[in-house]
């Protein structure tokens, strides 16, 4: 335990004059914290962080004379030192119309570096503390003694705990102007809990202090007496500025994952992989995973730069790649927050973008997510466009299709209805990407949870987001990487994998067509497997309704199991009605694009009910089935398909013919 | 000891950074360079750009924007780090700065504003880079508190206050529409001690001049100036005085102010840093240049 009775700051002072590398070894030894002030010019907030820079000596002399002279000049405490000038930068900003930005200060003590994020608290600033807080291991939220929990305190304390701030102190602030009355203090902490609590935050620090006057930020207050700091805290907001755990602790205890940021290839005998690991820890040997791929290998190196950073010199005539290796510098293990540089001992593919994970327990891979997005520019989120997400070292198209879930009133928490997101606005929205990408929540995962939104026309950085979870659900099986690939497969059949597509209306002809030229295909020795709809509605689908989400979810199930068929190397004939053009673009998109052949049984409604084979249209007709493609339920038709047979103006057979012509032409 | 049972340093986190940013400006960049001006800044950057591609030497070149005013003693520090790091060196003198003999002495701001603002442009222009390294840091006075680690700047080089992008976490948007580019600050959250404390746990080689010695001097309204060599013109009566000198930051050896020392070593120059309160860049004539709001206008002509 520090000495609470002697000033650390001065006993730092002393040591630099007396043993100056003793003073260098402790500063080598220091750890780091970054955090944020949260709280209006109004709340003592500048007051504050001038105090905590002026006592750890941060302010230079030259910066102290102005300072003085500014106190005297405009300043509002008389003759004495208005700390608040010193960081002061955002009034002036605000009269001159500037962005009014985050402003980061720096101050140490013997324990740590400190990091602070001085933001705005307005609420026309949210984006701008949000983006202070991003970085942030702890919050320091500012309550005026005299005003008690303000709306701007809920906002403040919202956005925070949103964004993943686990430690929240809350510094009672001008305790001198009530007389360090205990009541006031014990009354706002009361107050804020019950709303702490509400919001879901777990725990946080009550501190009663004064920026002012000084009391409790260094040095415990004698002002404060009957104040009781639980045992595992600092008593005083430096003291427990010092010793709360950081973030990077609890990131250390996650599972293995490093997003690769660059592939390292300097000659032959050397490929890494680096990347800022963002979880957990890796030594040389472990067996690790690559996603999305699922590939396995295991570190065979972790090479970090020694501190001359020399590049290796190969005087060797007959160097491998093991020789190699040895002259290269690195490190048996590496933790959270280290770069590094990544070899396996297999030659396994991976680039930017990739996720290099622990191999038992790899992340997840998905392309539609619920998000929670905080909209950051002038111009509103627009519903449907694409726009770029940045996720880790991932960078794919994006959009969100619908409007938000809702929006959170940032002051009251309520949530209410919105057609899109203006700026500074909060709102949870699903997001759906062009491809997979590597996940995890935000919650569990701060690197592979959080992400930008980028406009593809001006390239600003418009929103910020962080995912809840996939919304679609196969995608939690990872994948399991084959050695014999999908080519092998077709090779050995001696074909070209394809998925022959029917859609059309019930009683269209699909079964029966497809039937034949499964048939045609069989006599000319081709692999082929027919997915009838009703018989998959017997097995695989049967826990499915016709609901409009059961029958994109038929499909879906009906295209995954033809896109594995295909990878066997197989001819696959589905014929299902499927009537939304949106799923049959989203199977097509599953299969490399020479392989999907969407065939439209072109059948007219009128003829389709009058054949009724199966007497469907008659119990449609009546009301006794509901949801009956054709009826009270919608067919799109395909636009551009690759086959369409006119039933009317063919015989079956001679549609067969056509499909396998088409097929095997083009195959 | 290793890391698995004890806290990354903040040196350790601050180091990693930069590593992440550097390497992300380089997978994103079509064309990065890395300004190099031969102080200890650039000394630290450089360093980590080795450790950040080792073992292959970083894949970009070091630019100096050169103003042929520095000390001798930085232009042999530059030549040698370049061909130990295996990087290419690209120096660039604006020539018509060269043609209209602009010096120090006789054109005061001018001097900095052709060789070092325009050059600067001049020589990115010319070789087309989209991404500049630079080695500024948030402590260094008020106005750089706020600056993005990504900083935009138009076509002409133009840094709009307004136009900048909120960066979240430690996830960066390098993406700019043909034209424009990007200035990047990887050592944004280092203070002066850090910058020091890297240097000396790294052994990273820097220029003598930091280090006490003594060396031929006049003083001039209040500043030191060291005579490097025989362009410095003397007043009517002026004599060089050996005095124990050192420099706190390196420019252009006319205009960079010297502070009487005798630290020798690094740790005795930290040790005075630490216990000299005066701020870094005071020692610099360009800070007084335009009042208190001298860098912020600076930046918007295109200044680091």
């Amino acid at each position: 335990m520090t000495d609470t009775t002697t000033d650390p700051v001065y006993v730092t002072d002393a040591l630099i004059a007396e043993d100056i590398d003793a003073y260098l070894d402790q500063h080598q030894h220091k750890t780091m914290l970054r955090f944020i002030t949260c709280g209006s010019v109004d709340d003592g907030k500048s007051t504050l962080i001038g105090r905590l820079l002026y006592d750890s000596k941060m302010i230079f002399e030259d910066q102290l004379d102005a300072l003085h002279a500014d106190s005297k000049k405009v300043g509002t405490q008389g003759q004495e030192i208005d700390f608040a000038l010193l960081v002061d930068g955002l009034a002036a900003e605000r009269e001159q119309g500037i962005t009014i930005d985050v402003a980061y200060r720096f101050f140490g003590t013997e324990k740590r570096k400190f990091i602070v994020a001085d933001c705005p608290g307005h609420e026309q600033y949210t984006r701008n503390m949000f983006t202070g807080a991003s970085t942030a291991d702890l919050a320091v939220i500012l309550i005026d003694a005299r005003k008690g929990v303000l709306v701007q305190t809920r906002r403040h304390s919202y956005l925070c705990h949103l964004i993943g701030i686990r430690n929240i102190v809350l510094a009672v602030n001008k305790m001198d102007l009530v007389d360090y009355s205990q009541e006031v203090f014990d009354k706002i902490v009361a107050d804020y809990a019950e709303f702490a609590e509400s919001i879901g935050i777990e725990s946080f620090v009550a501190l009663p202090i004064s920026g002012f006057k000084g009391d409790n930020i260094t040095t415990i207050s004698e002002n404060t007496p009957w104040y009781q700091a639980p045992q595992y805290y600092g008593r005083t907001l430096v003291d427990h500025l010092e010793t709360v755990e950081l973030d990077t602790t609890f990131a250390r205890a996650k599972p293995f994952r490093m997003p690769v940021q660059w592939v390292n290839r300097p000659n032959l005998y050397f490929r890494g992989f680096s990347g800022l690991i963002a979880t957990g820890s890796i030594k040389v040997g472990d067996a690790v995973r690559v996603l999305p791929s699922g590939k396995t290998s295991t570190v065979a190196k972790i090479a970090v730069a020694d501190n001359k950073a020399h590049l290796p010199a190969i005087s060797d005539t007959d160097i491998t790649t093991e020789k190699y290796l040895e002259l290269v510098s690195g490190k048996d293990e590496a933790v959270a927050g280290e770069s590094v540089t990544i070899c396996f001992a297999d030659e396994v593919d991976c680039s930017r973008g990739d996720v290099i994970s622990i191999a038992d327990t790899p992340p997840q891979v998905a392309d539609q997510f619920e998000a929670t997005v905080v909209w950051m520019n002038d111009e509103p989120l627009h519903v449907g466009r694409a726009y770029w997400l940045k996720l880790g070292t991932q960078m794919v198209s994006a959009t969100i299709q619908h409007a938000p879930k809702y929006a959170v009133n940032v002051n009251t928490m309520e949530h209410v209805a919105v057609k899109t997101l203006e700026l500074n606005a909060i709102g949870v929205v699903t997001i759906t990407t062009d491809k997979p990408i590597v996940f995890e929540p935000y919650a569990e995962n701060h690197t592979l949870g959080g992400l930008i939104l980028i406009d593809k026309m001006t390239n600003s950085t418009v929103g910020a987001g962080m995912l809840s979870f996939s919304l679609r659900r196969a995608q939690n099986v990872h994948w399991q990487a084959l050695d014999i690939s999908r080519e092998a497969h077709a090779g050995l059949k001696n074909q070209k994998p394809a998925v022959l597509w029917f859609t059309g209306l019930s009683g269209s002809g699909k079964s029966t067509i497809a039937n034949l030229v499964e048939k045609k295909l069989h006599r000319m020795n081709r692999h082929t497997f027919l997915l009838d709809g009703d018989n998959v509605r017997h097995g695989l689908n049967k826990d499915l309704g016709f609901t409009e989400a059961d029958r994109i979810e038929n499909i879906r199930r009906v295209g995954e199991v033809a896109k594995l068929m295909a990878d066997a190397g197989l001819i696959v004939i589905t014929a299902f009605i499927s009537p939304f053009r949106a799923d049959r673009e989203m199977v097509r998109s599953m299969l490399p694009s020479a392989e999907f052949f969407e065939v439209f049984i072109d059948t007219p409604l009128a003829v389709a009910e009058e054949r009724d084979v199966k007497g469907l249209y008659k119990k449609a007709r009546s009301g006794e089935l509901k949801n009956f493609t054709g009826i009270d339920s919608p067919y799109e038709a395909p636009i551009n398909p690759e086959v369409r047979i006119d039933t009317t103006g063919m015989t079956p057979d001679q549609a067969a013919t056509l499909i396998v012509d088409t097929l095997l032409g083009d195959a | 000891m290793t890391t698995s049972s004890r806290q990354l340093t903040h040196l350790e986190r601050l180091e990693a950074e930069a590593i992440h940013i550097i390497r992300e400006v380089v997978s994103e960049a079509e064309k990065p360079v890395m300004l190099y001006s031969v102080g200890k800044d650039s000394a630290v950057m450089l360093h980590l750009a080795r450790k950040a591609f080792y073992p292959s030497p970083p894949p970009f070149p070091l630019l100096h924007v050169d103003t042929t005013w520095k000390f001798r003693e930085m232009y042999k520090l530059r030549d040698r780090m370049a061909q130990e790091s295996g990087m290419d060196l690209l120096v660039y003198h604006n020539p018509e700065a060269a043609e209209k003999g602009i010096n120090p002495f006789d054109h005061g701001a001018l001097h900095t504003d052709m060789w070092k603002t325009e050059g600067l442009k001049q020589a990115l222009d010319k070789y087309g880079f989209d991404a500049a390294f630079g080695g500024a840091r948030r402590d260094e006075e008020k106005s750089r508190a706020k600056e993005r680690i990504f900083s935009f700047r138009t076509a002409s080089h133009g840094w709009d206050p307004k136009n900048q992008r909120p960066e979240l976490w430690n996830l960066y948007n390098a993406r700019k529409n043909k034209g424009e580019s990007i200035r990047v600050f990887p050592i944004s959250n280092w203070t002066e001690l850090d910058v020091w404390q890297y240097i000396h746990l790294n052994d990273i080689p820097i220029v003598p001049l930091y280090f006490a010695a003594e060396r031929p001097t006049v003083e001039r309204d209040g500043m030191l100036l060291m005579v490097d060599d025989e362009r410095f013109p003397l007043k009517p009566g002026e004599v060089p005085v050996m005095r124990s000198i050192r420099f706190r930051t390196l420019g252009c050896y006319p205009l960079t102010g010297a502070v009487e020392s005798a630290a020798k070593t690094l740790p005795e120059v930290i040790q005075e840093t630490l216990l000299t309160t005066t701020s870094e860049r005071q020692g610099r004539a360009i800070d007084k240049d335009a009042g208190g709001a001298g860098m912020e206008v600076k930046k918007q002509q295109g200044y680091f």
